[in-house]
C-alpha cells in the first residue's frame, strides 16, 4: 500500500484552518508521506558531515521510514546510499556508525564501494562449471540506490528525487542565512539524544512552529525569562511556508508587564529561583541579540538555539504513531573550555530531560491518544488571524498553518489555493 | 566510619544499603530527600552509552552541586507537565573497588521499570552506576554517580531521576 489513492477531506473553514485528525491516525496517509514527501522533491536532513570526518566513515539513519547510509568515501567525498541490497533487499549497514573501505550485505556477502557501486557477487561464475549469474548479467546495473547530497555549513541534506531544486532554492533566504549564523564556522559534536514520542511526526512540526505553546506549556521556560510570550521576537516562514524561524531576544522583557500579560496563567509564577543559577549564567555570543531560535525544516529539521546550547534535532518517522527525534548537540571548534562547559550545562535545558523541551513528548501523545478515534472531527487552528502570515510577535499559529499549506501541496491535495482563499 | 577497619562483607553490606535506600526514596516518591543521599559538592550525570563510547561528552541530565539536583526535584514538582508514573529500580552485581579510609568506589546494573496511569508497565532504562562514595559523618555519600544507560532511545521523557 503506498496511499496513492488516499485522499483526505479537508474542511473549509471562514477564518482559521481545520486539519483532519485522520492525517495522525492512518497508515494509507502514512505511506503516502513515504512517497510523495520522502522519497519526492523535499531535501531530508541527514547528519552533520563533522559525524562521519574521516574516510571509510559512515553512520546510518532513516529519512521518513526509509533506512539510508551516509558514507565518505577515499577521496573524502560524502555519498547517501540506501540502505538496502540490490540483491535480495537486506540491510547492507546494521551498525549504527562505522569506519569501513567497502560496505558488504551479510546475507550472500555482495560488496559495494563507499558510493554504492557493486564490487563483488561471491560464487558469480559458479563453482566448477555449474551454478552461477547469467553471462548477461551486467554489475553496474545493481548499484545501491544513491541519493543527491547537498551540504550547507555542515549540515547534509539528501534527496532521493532527481527533480528537486538546489538545497538553496529549496531552503530560501531566511533558512540559509540562519543556517549560516549558527553554522558557519568549524563545528564539534558533544554528543546525541534520542527520544521516542507515541505519536504522529506532523504534531511535532506543529509544535516547532507553535509560539503559542511556549510560554503556556513549558513553565520552566516562562518561570526564569528564558522565553515569554511579551518578549520581543518574530514568527517567519519561507516564501513557500513550509519552513518556520521563530525567534525571541531574552533581555525584552520587563517584570511588571509580564505580571499583568500572565496574571491568569497558570503557568507564571516568578517567585520561583534556582538554588543553582549557573544552570542560566551564559555567555552572549550573537550581536544580534537573539537568546532563541528554533527554524523548522520542512520535513525533518529543527535547528536551534537555546541560550547557549545550539543542536540540531532529526525527525525520523518509524511509524504512523511513533517518530524518533535524534537531537545532536554542537559546538565551535574553537570554544574555549568554560564555554563548553556553559553548553554542556545547559544541555539540562534541551533534550529529553530537558527543563524546556521535555513538555513536548507529552503534548504530542496526548494529541495522540485522543484522536485515535476522532473520526471526521479536525483541529480548530486560528491565534493570530488564521492565515499563514509573518508575524511580529508570539500569539500566533500562523507558521502552523503555513506547514498545512506547504504538506497539502506536496500530498498532491491541490485545492490548498482555493481552501486558502476561502479562508480569506 | 573508617571503611578500611569494616570487613569485605560489612563494606559491601554497607554500600548496598545506600544503594537500597538510594532507589526506594525514589521509587517511593521521596524525591525531594533524594539530594541528601549526595555529598556537595556532587556531580550527577545521565549519559548515554553511546556517547561515552565515542568519546563524546554530552549528557542527557548533569548536575555538578547538590543545588542543582535541589532544582530539578522543584522543577519536576512545580514547573514540568509529564504523566504520572512509578518506577522500580532493581540493582544488582554490584562490586566494590579502590577502597581508602574514606572513599569506596561501585559498580552496579540497574534496571528501571516503569508504570504508567495505563498500568502497563516496561522496562524503561537499563545501565550501569559507577559511583564514587565517600564516608561522612558516619554516613556513606555519593560524591560522584554516573549513570550510564544502554536504552539510547528515550521513551517520551526523563523526569524522575535514575
Amino acid at each position: 500500500m503506498n496511499g496513492a489513492d488516499y485522499e483526505l477531506p479537508w474542511p473549509r473553514l471562514a477564518n482559521g484552518c481545520g486539519v483532519p485528525y485522520r492525517v495522525f491516525t492512518e497508515q494509507a496517509c502514512f505511506a503516502r508521506e513515504q512517497t510523495r514527501i520522502f522519497r519526492g522533491p523535499v531535501w531530508s536532513f541527514v547528519g552533520l558531515d563533522i559525524e562521519v570526518p574521516n574516510p571509510g566513515d559512515f553512520k546510518t539513519t532513516y529519512i521518513g521510514a526509509i533506512p539510508i547510509i551516509l558514507t565518505r568515501d577515499r577521496d573524502g567525498v560524502l555519498h547517501g546510499l540506501e540502505n538496502r541490497c540490490a540483491h535480495r533487499g537486506a540491510l547492507v549497514c546494521r551498525e549504527l556508525r562505522g569506519n569501513q573501505a567497502r560496505l558488504s550485505c551479510v546475507y550472500h556477502q555482495w560488496t559495494y564501494d563507499l558510493s554504492g557501486r557493486l564490487l563483488g557477487v561471491p560464487f558469480r561464475g559458479g563453482i566448477g562449471g555449474r551454478g552461477g549469474m547469467p553471462g548477461d548479467f551486467d554489475p553496474a546495473q545493481h548499484n545501491l540506490t544513491a541519493l543527491r547530497l547537498e551540504v550547507l555549513h555542515g549540515l547534509v541534506f539528501a534527496t532521493f528525487a532527481p527533480e528537486t531544486e538546489s538545497l538553496a532554492a529549496y531552503l530560501g533566504p531566511m533558512v540559509v542565512a540562519s543556517i549560516q549564523r549558527l553554522c558557519a564556522r568549524p563545528l564539534r559534536l558533544l554528543g546525541d539524544q534520542r527520544q521516542f514520542m507515541h505519536g504522529n511526526w506532523k504534531l511535532y512540526a506543529e509544535n516547532t512552529r507553535d509560539p503559542y505553546h511556549a510560554s503556556l506549556l513549558h513553565l520552566f521556560h516562562n518561570t526564569f525569562g528564558l522565553y515569554r510570550s511579551s518578549q520581543t521576537g518574530a514568527c517567519l516562514m519561507d516564501h513557500s511556508h513550509r519552513h518556520t524561524m521563530l525567534y525571541t531576544k531574552a533581555a525584552t522583557s520587563d517584570a511588571a508587564v509580564d505580571l499583568e500579560v500572565y496574571k491568569d496563567v497558570r503557568s507564571y509564577d516568578t517567585n520561583y529561583t534556582l538554588a543553582d543559577p549557573s544552570l542560566l549564567s551564559g555567555r552572549a555570543e550573537f550581536d544580534d541579540g537573539i537568546t532563541l531560535v528554533i527554524v523548522s525544516v520542512f520535513p525533518n529539521l529543527v535547528l536551534q538555539q537555546i541560550a547557549n546550547t545550539l543542536a540540531v534535532r532529526q525527525i525520523i518517522t518509524h511509524s504512523v504513531a511513533g517518530f524518533e527525534l535524534v537531537w545532536t548537540h554542537f559546538g565551535y571548534a574553537d570554544d574555549d573550555e568554560a564555554l563548553r562547559g556553559i553548553r554542556l550545562k545547559q544541555a539540562n535545558l534541551i533534550g529529553p530531560a530537558g527543563f524546556v523541551s521535555m513538555e513536548d513528548g507529552e503534548a504530542v501523545e496526548i494529541v495522540q491518544r485522543a484522536v485515535t478515534q476522532a473520526s471526521a472531527a479536525s483541529s480548530y487552528i486560528a491565534m493570530g488571524g488564521g492565515r499563514a502570515e509573518d508575524a511580529q510577535h508570539l500569539v500566533t499559529e500562523s507558521a502552523i498553518i503555513g506547514f498545512w499549506e506547504a504538506y497539502r501541496r506536496v500530498m498532491g491535495w491541490t485545492d490548498v489555493a482555493t481552501a486558502a482563499g476561502d479562508a480569506r | 566510619m573508617n571503611l578500611l577497619e569494616l570487613s569485605p562483607l560489612e563494606l559491601q553490606f554497607a554500600v548496598e544499603q545506600l544503594l537500597a535506600r538510594y532507589v526506594q526514596c525514589i521509587d517511593d516518591d521521596r524525591l525531594e530527600a533524594w539530594p541528601d543521599f549526595f555529598a556537595d559538592p556532587c556531580e550527577y550525570r545521565i549519559v548515554a552509552r553511546d556517547n561515552v563510547e565515542r568519546g563524546l561528552p554530552l549528557a542527557i541530565l548533569s548536575c555538578d552541586s547538590r543545588g542543582m539536583l535541589v532544582d530539578r526535584v522543584v522543577s519536576l514538582r512545580h514547573a514540568n507537565i509529564y504523566e504520572r508514573h512509578r518506577y522500580r529500580h532493581v540493582v544488582s552485581s554490584t562490586l566494590l573497588d579502590a577502597v581508602t579510609v574514606d572513599k569506596v568506589q561501585a559498580r552496579s546494573h540497574y534496571a528501571v521499570l516503569r508504570t504508567r496511569t495505563n498500568g502497563v508497565s516496561e522496562v524503561y532504562s537499563v545501565g550501569t552506576y559507577d559511583d564514587d562514595i565517600v564516608s561522612a559523618g558516619g554516613r556513606l555519600l555519593f560524591r560522584r554517580k554516573l549513570v550510564t544507560f544502554d536504552t539510547n532511545r528515550v521513551d517520551s521523557l526523563l523526569v524522575t531521576p535514575l
